[in-house]
């Protein structure tokens, strides 16, 4: 049976890269993976969505309406507007941080309260964690991606270990340590 | 061995493999990074052109002159290409020549939909479209020898998804034969119309030949490809949507895949809908295999049953073909839109909140500036397509002379290399009184950083010559250039002022580095001093992702903000620190 996993977020947040890793350790366990990205436009800021599909041979690259076992959600607001891509027992990891979007920036529209209960109300199951400060902890804000994969891994039946290799396979040596400190205090939250 | 590849990786890696020498491209969404891993190869000669047309022709004639030789573009930069596209199928080629077209369905990242195939079929050149990454590298090979086999360039096309999904392709070695001789031939090379009339000839006689490869030889090569499951629905597809129908039906149906999409055959098709109980024809954007199929006399479903517009999916042709709706959750909120913005530091906001000061009209151009239209800046007027400010507003200015001291066209660095000069030729040449701002940020931002012929930088990062913007429109007949920088607000402002009164063709260069580059280093983030602000949301007019009201106070947010400082030059309460 495959499975669909999304990651989601803002422009600039690093959903790229932990596509990358995710992709990276699921291709070590021996399934057939896909991986979707978008470029160009949807990078300024705006909202941005990857899929990774995987399983014993993936056609699709891309999840639509209710395909989604997994949502990771790099921004409170962003879980809500993919939300109809979940399955309906799917689950959301979901990164407690806030990020105006410049329709509430410049007064046009309200950041929503209670975005997370209505989540959680309309039938998902929510893992919260705020991933900033444990980035931070690890060293660069730059970091929170990795925190937020480190916290996904632990909600899977693939080894630590694995996923430390993808997380090594797809970070510059330069930034290696800081994100190996990052997908640990992820992965321990 | 098997690699997780972007399908853009693998075209460059079946290129590599197939022993392709020359590349020239100009940087597109999604088509980018198919040169960019080229230039990864050091056995590939590989160069940033100009725009498509150059590159085109650089890669037409490294092909005459031996080299296997390709070029990448999007699709509306074969709109740019097309004159060197139409006459390159007559004249033909001496080694292979590949060109790789990138669609973009659903507009992720474009200013159209147009669909590439008609361009094959108008043009006369074979076109082959992969599904997946393997079918990238797999197809870049095919299409050298197809190429050479039958001395015509050969079209690859890709579409959004293709490009920008990673899947498992198999990689293997780089075969290289050489440089083939180069033979003088004006009959076949030089397009005067008493040769090129010979030409049409071998070019109609050439498409038949590649009709009767499709039918047999191409399915044999596993290009064209039929798989019978269930014949109660019978699948015609290509591209993408072949992942699509193969996910949502399985082998609940039977599946004719056409990777080459131009020729198109005509016994397969025939046999196969036979074969079949209903045919469904499955493509993105235009009706183009379902009229061919219409043509050939056979009925097939398409088009009425489902959409011209935007991408299909597995969830649409579930809906479609079985009556399968999905269930999905929705969360009981407002959820404010979050379209693209222009970064925090982008040098582009000081310019743009400049010409909103002035009130002027904005003739604009492809590229991150575009950005410029989102509120609360909203500064655009106009967008068609690349290079069309310049020249845009000088036709604004002939409609409207009295207006000409109100209105500028905003063009990019890359984009006025690519052919906004032109316009400014224009505009010199026919004394029109113009103000064209060239937003020079020393990069190709939008597509994702590529070096141009401004930044003194080549494909590969190595030194290279630097078309001076100043000199090159003094050149053109222009004798009012000013330079700014627009992070010092006064500094544009008193200089587009000066331009716009001069009743003369003018142009004003705002310069400075994207601040994304590498290169670039910033000022620590800027805080709001929360006793000195006053909440009067000046600093909230240039449209900062970094900036936010908190509490009633203006906030900034460290992560975001490079300390620019265009914000703190809005604050009359000096509360910006």
């Amino acid at each position: 049976m495959n499975k669909s996993i999304m990651i989601v977020g803002v422009g600039g947040q690093g959903t790229l890269l932990a596509s990358r890793i995710l992709g990276s350790a699921l291709l070590s366990k021996g399934y057939d993976v896909k991986v979707s990205e978008v470029h160009g436009m949807s990078q300024r800021g705006g909202s941005v969505v990857t899929y990774v599909k995987y399983g014993e041979k993936v056609y699709s690259p891309v999840v639509g309406e209710g395909e989604a076992d997994l949502i990771l959600a790099f921004e409170q607001l962003e879980a809500a507007r993919w939300l109809s891509c979940l399955k309906p027992d799917g689950k959301v990891i979901v990164n407690t941080q806030k990020i105006d979007p410049m329709s509430v920036v410049i007064g046009d529209c309200q950041y929503p309260e209670g975005v997370l209960d209505a989540v959680r109300a309309a039938g998902a199951t929510v893992v919260e964690l705020d991933a900033l400060p444990l980035a931070v902890e690890a060293g660069s804000p730059k970091a929170t991606n990795v925190v937020l994969i480190g916290a996904m891994a632990k909600n899977t039946d693939i080894d630590k270990e694995i996923w430390i290799d993808a997380v090594k396979a797809c970070v510059p040596e330069k930034f290696l340590e800081m994100n190996l400190k990052a997908f640990e205090l992820g992965y321990n939250q | 061995m098997k690699k997780l590849l972007l399908g853009n990786e693998a075209v460059a890696r079946g290129l590599y493999e197939a022993g392709c020498r020359v590349a020239s491209s100009y940087p597109g969404t999604p088509s980018t990074e198919v040169t960019e891993c080229i230039a990864k190869y050091d056995e590939i000669t590989s160069e940033w052109a100009p725009n498509e047309k150059v590159a085109c022709e650089v890669a037409f004639g490294a092909a005459v002159a031996g080299a296997r030789s390709f070029c990448a573009m999007k699709h509306v930069g074969l709109n740019v290409a097309a004159d060197p596209l139409f006459t390159s199928s007559y004249t033909g080629v001496n080694a292979g020549l590949v060109i790789v077209v990138a669609d973009d369905p659903g507009m992720h990242s474009s200013q159209n939909e147009q669909d590439s195939r008609h361009y094959a079929k108008a043009s006369k050149i074979m076109m082959l479209e992969p599904s997946d990454s393997d079918e990238c590298l797999k197809f870049s090979k095919l299409a050298f020898e197809l190429s050479e086999r039958f001395d015509t360039p050969v079209l690859l096309r890709l579409t959004t998804r293709v490009s920008h999904s990673r899947s498992l392709a198999e990689v293997g070695e780089r075969v290289d034969n050489g440089l083939k001789a180069y033979e003088k031939n004006p009959a076949k090379y030089v397009m005067v119309p008493a040769n090129a009339k010979v030409k049409h000839v071998q070019v109609e006689k050439r498409i038949l030949e590649q009709v009767a490869y499709c039918e047999a030889e191409a399915v044999e090569a596993g290009l064209n490809t039929v798989e019978y499951n269930s014949k109660k629905i019978g699948v015609i597809t290509s591209g993408i949507c072949y992942e699509y129908a193969k996910e949502a039906l399985g082998e609940n149906a039977s599946y004719l895949k056409l990777g080459c999409v131009y020729p198109l055959p005509e016994k397969l098709i025939k046999d196969f809908c036979n074969e079949c109980e209903t045919v469904y024809v499955l493509e993105e954007l235009d009706d183009y295999l379902e009229t061919h199929c219409r043509k050939l006399g056979v009925d097939v479903k398409g088009k009425a049953e489902f959409t011209l517009l935007g991408e299909y999916s597995q969830g649409l042709i579930r809906k479609v073909i079985l009556g399968e709706e999905t269930t999905s959750l929705k969360a009981d909120v407002q959820i404010p839109p979050r379209p693209p913005v222009l970064c925090a530091g982008c040098p582009h906001r000081g310019l743009f909140y400049t010409l909103k000061r002035l009130n002027v009209t904005v003739s604009g151009d492809i590229g991150c500036y575009t950005l410029g239209v989102a509120k609360p800046l909203g500064m655009m007027d106009t967008v068609l397509c690349m290079g069309g400010s310049v020249s845009g507003l000088h036709g604004r200015n002939l409609a409207n002379p009295e207006m000409a001291s109100k209105s500028v066209a905003v063009i990019g660095d890359s984009t006025f290399i690519h052919s906004g000069v032109t316009g400014l030729i224009d505009i010199a040449y026919n004394n029109s009184n113009s103000v064209t701002i060239i937003l020079d940020n020393s990069i190709t931002g939008m597509t994702g950083h590529q070096q141009n012929p401004t930044t003194g930088y080549n494909i590969k990062g190595e030194p290279a010559a630097a078309v001076s913007l100043e000199k090159l429109c003094e050149a053109v007949g222009i004798n009012n250039v000013f330079v700014v920088d627009p992070y010092d607000l006064k500094d544009c402002y008193d200089n587009i002022s000066k331009a716009l009164s001069l009743n003369a063709p003018a142009v004003v260069i705002s310069r400075r580095p994207c601040a994304l580059l590498k290169t670039v280093k910033h000022n620590p983030p800027l805080k709001v001093n929360k006793d000195k602000c006053k909440s009067c949301k000046m600093c909230m007019k240039i449209g900062c992702p970094a900036i936010s009201m908190k509490d009633g106070k203006a906030e900034i947010d460290f992560t975001q903000c490079l300390g620019c400082n265009v914000c703190s030059q809005l604050c009359k309460f000096d509360a910006i620190e």
